[in-house]
């Protein structure tokens, strides 16, 4: 490979990706010279650890848990977000009333929320879902409604020179003219959903790796605590890239 | 009106009296695929004549006025302003009018105005003295306290005029200033920009691709091919100084212009792929 | 009556609305009192709690620790976003990283930053920043972004050295970029300090919302919580309103 193409395209990107990782593992072993076993296992023995826990039986059983409180919550947050984004966005003044209210619950420390959440869905896979929710609904709402708004005029006048019916005015004119904004949104409400998801788990379960951490916290476990952060870091940065990917390619299709 | 015919230089050999002189100069630009923008290109502007520059799109018009202004040196060639050579620098004397609104939004009028002034360091009653000037002499009196994003498209160019020539540069490019106005506001530009001309004395040199315009406002017209873009023909209008639109009732003037269509409407063609029809060109 | 002022009625309305029907449910017992209170029974807690003082330790620590990370979050941010922005192959190396950033949970680094720096404020404050720079780094980015290249010729062509241009020109012109950054910088601080004392520590009103919910205190669980959201929401208000004030100039038509 010349330096010419390893500077540009996917051999640039990926030789750069291993320059991040390979910073970030020094890092983290100079972290754990400096702070030893009672804080952080080293970045070899986490991903043994993390190697032995991904053959084991009981993590899958932890991961699934997650996974299926997440993706019940990401369904629920992209239904109602979504929905309730449109629905603002076609209604104008509804929209221009609810925005600012919802830009100021987008912002309100969800964790103060967290006691009422508990106390209405209890312990278990409902909490989780709810948790979730009220991180990720938001984003979305917030995005959908603005992807709406946004519309260009113009192309509602040309749909209708052109003697569209509704539907096909929506289906083929207005849902792709939308469709970038949208998706942005559903990334941002992604990530947030898991955090939310995570952070339920942390303390209204006892399954899922947000327990396994919380737990291994609470029992000076590092090993397991080190091993799972990595593996859910690891799902997030693969799943975001991915996302991200995708919603790049939605913008570039859309302005080009 | 005569045409000189031949095609490139327009370089009067020999006049060490050039305001600006291009010898040679070409750009490409790097990249994965290199693009052959501009050249080579010969060039002499007059001291305080107004010279305009058409061409089809793409031709590198913008890309000669950001070598000449100093903003990216030449791949190849040599540049000199005032007998001094230019090389991605941008030398003292130059002002600059570009496309896009370059009008600063949280500044008012005469801020805007006095900006540059202020960041030269000239003392405060001098900047109020000049900037008042520019002010009149732009019809801005009544818009001073008001900021950029209240006016209308026309008025924040002028604003970004005046605050060029408050700097009293001897050589003035414009890129495409009035390429966002409509037609009417344009042709009203054109004479203030006329008017400044005979007032400061300075070189002027438009870029535009309204062939009507150049024709309009010019001493010379260069003609650019389709990119890499040459020069293929100057024309000279002989106008009088004291001229103004009202030019467009001398029959001469649909001469020029036809003769700007004649020339640019086969590298127009190339520029977007289509060739000329057999038909006679003229 | 304007469209503005229907807007604004309205929205007041709304909120009215709700809060009255909240009232309602709760003092019917049709919400139960052991799920919520009801908000009047939580303005009185709330006010109780402040005439007595005894949230005064309390909202100093929380308020002091959300202060520190907030200013530092917008120095570091600032900075990095700038440095960052400088260098476009840092920055795409970055991306993957700043669009999964809000997806980790980095209360879990908790233990690790007591190790690091002992059992006191700056582990919160740590995680305050951390919450809130990725989001002033990302504005600015967004911000420097949408200078107009224009502005960067005219610069040059005023023959402006590169800090007078960063100062007199690239700033101002990314201002209203770099305030939505101070705004969200804000609320994430709020939110990484206050999750963060919920969650783990001893201290704050965050901790003290966590402890009143161990204890079925749920009056002053409830008062803290309204309290927590009053103090967001009127300090979000404000920056709003100052934006507005800004934005005025720059899109008077």
């Amino acid at each position: 490979m010349t330096t010419q193409t390893l500077k540009s395209g996917a051999g640039g990107r990926l030789l750069d990706a291993l320059v991040l990782v390979g910073l970030t593992v020094l890092v983290w072993q100079a972290l754990y010279e400096y702070v030893g076993d009672s804080a952080l296992t080293s970045p070899l023995m986490t991903l043994d650890y993390a190697g032995s826990l991904v053959r084991s039986a009981s993590f899958w059983s932890h991961a699934q848990a997650t996974l299926i409180a997440f993706a019940c919550s990401l369904a629920i947050s992209i239904a109602l977000g979504v929905g309730l984004g449109l629905l603002l966005g076609l209604q104008r003044f509804a929209g221009d009333v609810a925005e600012p209210i919802f830009v100021a619950l987008y912002t309100i420390p969800k964790v103060t929320l967290y006691p009422l959440i508990l106390l209405i869905f209890g312990l278990g896979l409902s909490a989780k879902v709810a948790f979730g929710v009220i991180h990720g609904v938001v984003p979305i709402i917030l995005f959908t409604l603005n992807a709406v708004k946004n519309i260009n005029p113009v192309l509602l006048r040309a749909s209708r020179v052109m003697r569209l019916s509704r539907w096909q005015t929506i289906a083929t004119v207005l849902a792709p003219a939308v469709m970038p904004e949208l998706i942005t949104g559903v990334r941002v409400g992604f990530s947030l959903t898991m955090l939310g998801v995570l952070i339920g788990e942390m303390f209204a379960s006892q399954r899922g790796l947000g327990f396994l951490i919380i737990n291994g916290i609470s029992l000076h476990n590092v090993r397991m605590t080190t091993a799972v952060i990595l593996i859910v870091v690891a799902f997030a940065i693969a799943a975001n890239s991915l996302l991200l990917a995708f919603d790049r390619r939605m913008h570039h299709a859309a302005s080009s | 009106m005569s045409a000189s015919r031949a095609p490139a230089p327009l370089a009067t050999a020999g006049t060490a009296a050039a305001h600006v002189r291009l010898r040679g100069v070409t750009r490409i630009f790097e990249g994965a695929l290199p693009v052959h923008a501009l050249g080579p290109v010969d060039l002499d502007l007059v001291r305080g004549e107004f010279f305009s520059v058409v061409g089809p799109s793409g031709c590198g018009k913008s890309t000669l006025m950001d070598l000449i202004a100093g903003l990216n040196p030449p791949t190849a060639g040599t540049i000199s302003f005032e007998d001094r050579p230019v090389a991605g620098e941008v030398p003292d004397g130059i002002g600059a009018v570009f496309q896009e609104d370059a009008s600063f939004p949280w500044l008012t009028v005469r801020d805007n105005i006095a900006f540059g002034l202020r960041r030269a360091g000239v003392d405060a009653a001098e900047t109020k003295r000049r900037v008042d000037d520019v002010i009149a002499f732009m019809g801005l009196k009544d818009f001073t306290t008001a900021y950029p994003a209240q006016l209308s498209g026309g008025m924040r160019q002028r604003v970004c005029i005046a605050r060029t020539l408050v700097l009293q540069p001897r050589l003035i490019l414009l890129d495409e200033p009035f390429g966002a106005l409509d037609q009417q506001t344009r042709l009203l530009m054109g004479d203030e920009l006329l008017r400044l001309w005979r007032e400061t004395g300075a070189t002027i040199m438009l870029i535009t691709h309204a062939l009507d315009e150049a024709a309009m406002l010019s001493d010379r017209v260069g003609v650019m091919s389709s990119r890499p873009g040459r020069f293929i023909e100057t024309l000279t209008t002989n106008w009088p100084r004291e001229r103004d639109s009202t030019i467009v009732a001398d029959p001469a003037f649909g001469a020029v212009t036809a003769r700007l269509w004649t020339l640019l409407r086969g590298e127009s063609l190339k520029a977007i792929g289509a060739t000329i029809p057999d038909k006679a060109a003229g | 009556m304007s469209r503005k002022a229907a807007i604004l009625w309205t929205r007041a309305a709304v909120i009215v609305v709700a809060v009255a029907a909240l009232e309602i449910l709760c003092r019917a017992k049709i919400i139960s009192p052991l799920t919520l209170i009801p908000p009047s029974e939580m303005a009185s807690a709330l006010w109780e709690l402040i005439a007595s003082g005894k949230i005064n330790d309390d909202m100093v620590q929380t308020f002091s620790t959300v202060a520190l990370a907030f200013v530092l979050s917008v120095a570091v941010g600032f900075s990095l976003g700038v440095l960052i922005h400088a260098l476009p192959r840092v920055r795409r190396a970055l991306d993957p990283l700043l669009a999964s950033y809000y997806s980790i949970p980095f209360f879990v680094f908790y233990p690790l930053l007591i190790a690091l720096f002992g059992l006191n404020t700056i582990p919160l404050i740590v995680i305050g920043l951390v919450f809130a720079t990725a989001a002033m780094v990302i504005a600015t980015l967004n911000g420097l972004d949408r200078v107009p290249r224009v502005m960067e010729k005219t610069a040059r062509v005023l023959r402006l050295s590169p800090t007078r241009a960063i100062f007199t020109i690239t700033l101002p012109a990314a201002a209203p970029y770099l305030f939505t950054g101070l705004k969200l910088a804000l609320a994430y601080s709020f939110i990484g300090v206050i999750a963060g004392e919920f969650i783990l520590s001893g201290g704050g009103l965050g901790f003290s919302i966590a402890y009143a919910y161990n204890n079925f205190d749920s009056q002053t669980m409830y008062a803290l919580m309204m309290f927590v959201l009053v103090v967001v929401t009127v300090v979000n208000g404000v920056l709003h309103v100052l934006e507005q004030r800004m934005l005025q100039r720059r899109a008077g038509r």
